[in-house]
C-alpha cells in the first residue's frame, strides 16, 4: 500500500514520465553517426504521426495514439531486456583480387583479418560470401572464377577455424559490376568478393 | 544452348543457403523461456535456430531473444512478448522485399535493414493499436495487453 502511494507521488514528481505512459509506446532511437530514422505511426483511429527525431515517441491504447515526450532513462528502463538482447549488427566487407586470379590484392589482406575477427566475435555467426569478376574473359569463365574466389575465401576461413556450415558461397560472375564497363575491360573494383557477416 | 545457359544462370543466382529454403532469419540469442510456434507445433528456440515466415516467436516472463533476418534487419524481444513473423520476402540482388510483423504484446527493439533502405515503409510492425511503417532504422515498441 505504502509502495503504491509513493509510486503515485513519484509519478507526480516525474510529471507524465515513465508512469504516465499508456500501454502502447513507440520510440525512435538515434542512429550511429548522428542520423535519425523515422517511423510512421498509423493508429487504427485518427491521423498518422511521423516520429523522426531522436527519442521522438508516441503512446496510446485502444486504437488511438498521440505524440508524447519521453526521457532516455525511462526508455532504457522499460526496454532494458529488449535492448540487451539486440544482436550484433550485421557487417559487410569487400575484398579485391588480382586479375584473373583467386589471390587477394595486398591491400585486402588486412580486410580479411577484419572479416575473421568479425566472425569470431559472434557466438552464432552466419556468413555469406559472394564472388564477382570484371568483364575480361568469357561469361562462363567468369562465373567459374567468381565462385573460385568465393570458395578460396571460405576455405581460408575454415583453415583459421571457422565452422564450414556457417559459410555459404555463391558466384555472380561479371553480372553485377560495381563499376559499369564495356566488355573485356579490366576493372580492379569489379574483381571482388563481398562477405556479409550476420 | 540458350536453355543450358539459363539453367547455369538460375543455379548461380540461387540464394546462397547455409540456411534451408524458407528460412528468413536466425535466432542469435535466447535467454529464459523462448519458443517458436510453427504450423501448430511449439519448438524451444535456442541460439542458432532458423526462423521462417509465419513463425510466431514468444518469450516467457524471464525471456529475451535476438533475431537477425536475411535483409540484415534485427529484432530483439523483451520478456512476455509475442511476435508473429507474418510475411517476409527479400531479393538479395535488388534488395526489394516486404517484411510484416505483428507484436501482440510485449517489448521489441527493431533495426531495419536492406528492405527499408530500398523501399521505405516496406517493413511494418503491427500492434493492437497501430501499424508502424518503418522508414529506418532503429526504434522501440511496446504493446500492452488488451
Amino acid at each position: 500500500m505504502r509502495h503504491a502511494r509513493s509510486l503515485i507521488v513519484l509519478c507526480g514528481l516525474l510529471l507524465l514520465s515513465a508512469c504516465g505512459l499508456k500501454p502502447d509506446v513507440v520510440v525512435v532511437l538515434p542512429e550511429d553517426g548522428g542520423k535519425v530514422g523515422a517511423v510512421v505511426v498509423h493508429p487504427r483511429s485518427g491521423p498518422a504521426t511521423v516520429l523522426d527525431k531522436p527519442y521522438a515517441a508516441a503512446h496510446g491504447a485502444s486504437g488511438r495514439m498521440e505524440a508524447v515526450t519521453v526521457d532516455q532513462a525511462e526508455v532504457g528502463t522499460i526496454f532494458a531486456a529488449a535492448l540487451a538482447a539486440r544482436p550484433v549488427p550485421p557487417r559487410s566487407f569487400t575484398l579485391y583480387f588480382r586479375e584473373g586470379s583467386d589471390e587477394l590484392v595486398l591491400s585486402s589482406k588486412p580486410v580479411f583479418d577484419a572479416v575473421f575477427a568479425e566472425i569470431a566475435r559472434r557466438k552464432i555467426a552466419d556468413v555469406v560470401v559472394i564472388g564477382h569478376t570484371d568483364r575480361v574473359g568469357l561469361l562462363v569463365e567468369n562465373d567459374k572464377l567468381a565462385l573460385k574466389r568465393a570458395v578460396a575465401m571460405k576455405e581460408t576461413l575454415i583453415k583459421r577455424g571457422i565452422a564450414a556450415e556457417t559459410i555459404a558461397v555463391a558466384g555472380r560472375g561479371e553480372r553485377e559490376p560495381v563499376v559499369a564497363t564495356a566488355d573485356e575491360v579490366s576493372e580492379p573494383k569489379n574483381r571482388r568478393v563481398e562477405i556479409s557477416v550476420r | 544452348m540458350f536453355a543450358a545457359r539459363l539453367v547455369v544462370l538460375a543455379t548461380l543466382l540461387a540464394l546462397p543457403a547455409a540456411a534451408a529454403d524458407g528460412d528468413i532469419g536466425q535466432i542469435k540469442s535466447a535467454t529464459g523461456a523462448v519458443s517458436i510456434e510453427r504450423a501448430g507445433q511449439r519448438l524451444v528456440a535456442t541460439p542458432g535456430e532458423r526462423v521462417r515466415q509465419t513463425d510466431v516467436v514468444s518469450t516467457g516472463p524471464d525471456g529475451a531473444a535476438g533475431i537477425t533476418f536475411a535483409d540484415n534487419s534485427t529484432m530483439a524481444l523483451g520478456p512476455d512478448t509475442t511476435l508473429a513473423l507474418e510475411r517476409f520476402r527479400f531479393d538479395s540482388t535488388t534488395n526489394e522485399g516486404a517484411f510484416a510483423t505483428r507484436l501482440s504484446h510485449g517489448t521489441l527493439a527493431v533495426k531495419s535493414g536492406k528492405i527499408v533502405q530500398q523501399t521505405p515503409e516496406a517493413m511494418t510492425v503491427q500492434t493492437p493499436t497501430a501499424i508502424l511503417g518503418v522508414r529506418g532504422t532503429e526504434f522501440l515498441v511496446r504493446a500492452g495487453k488488451e
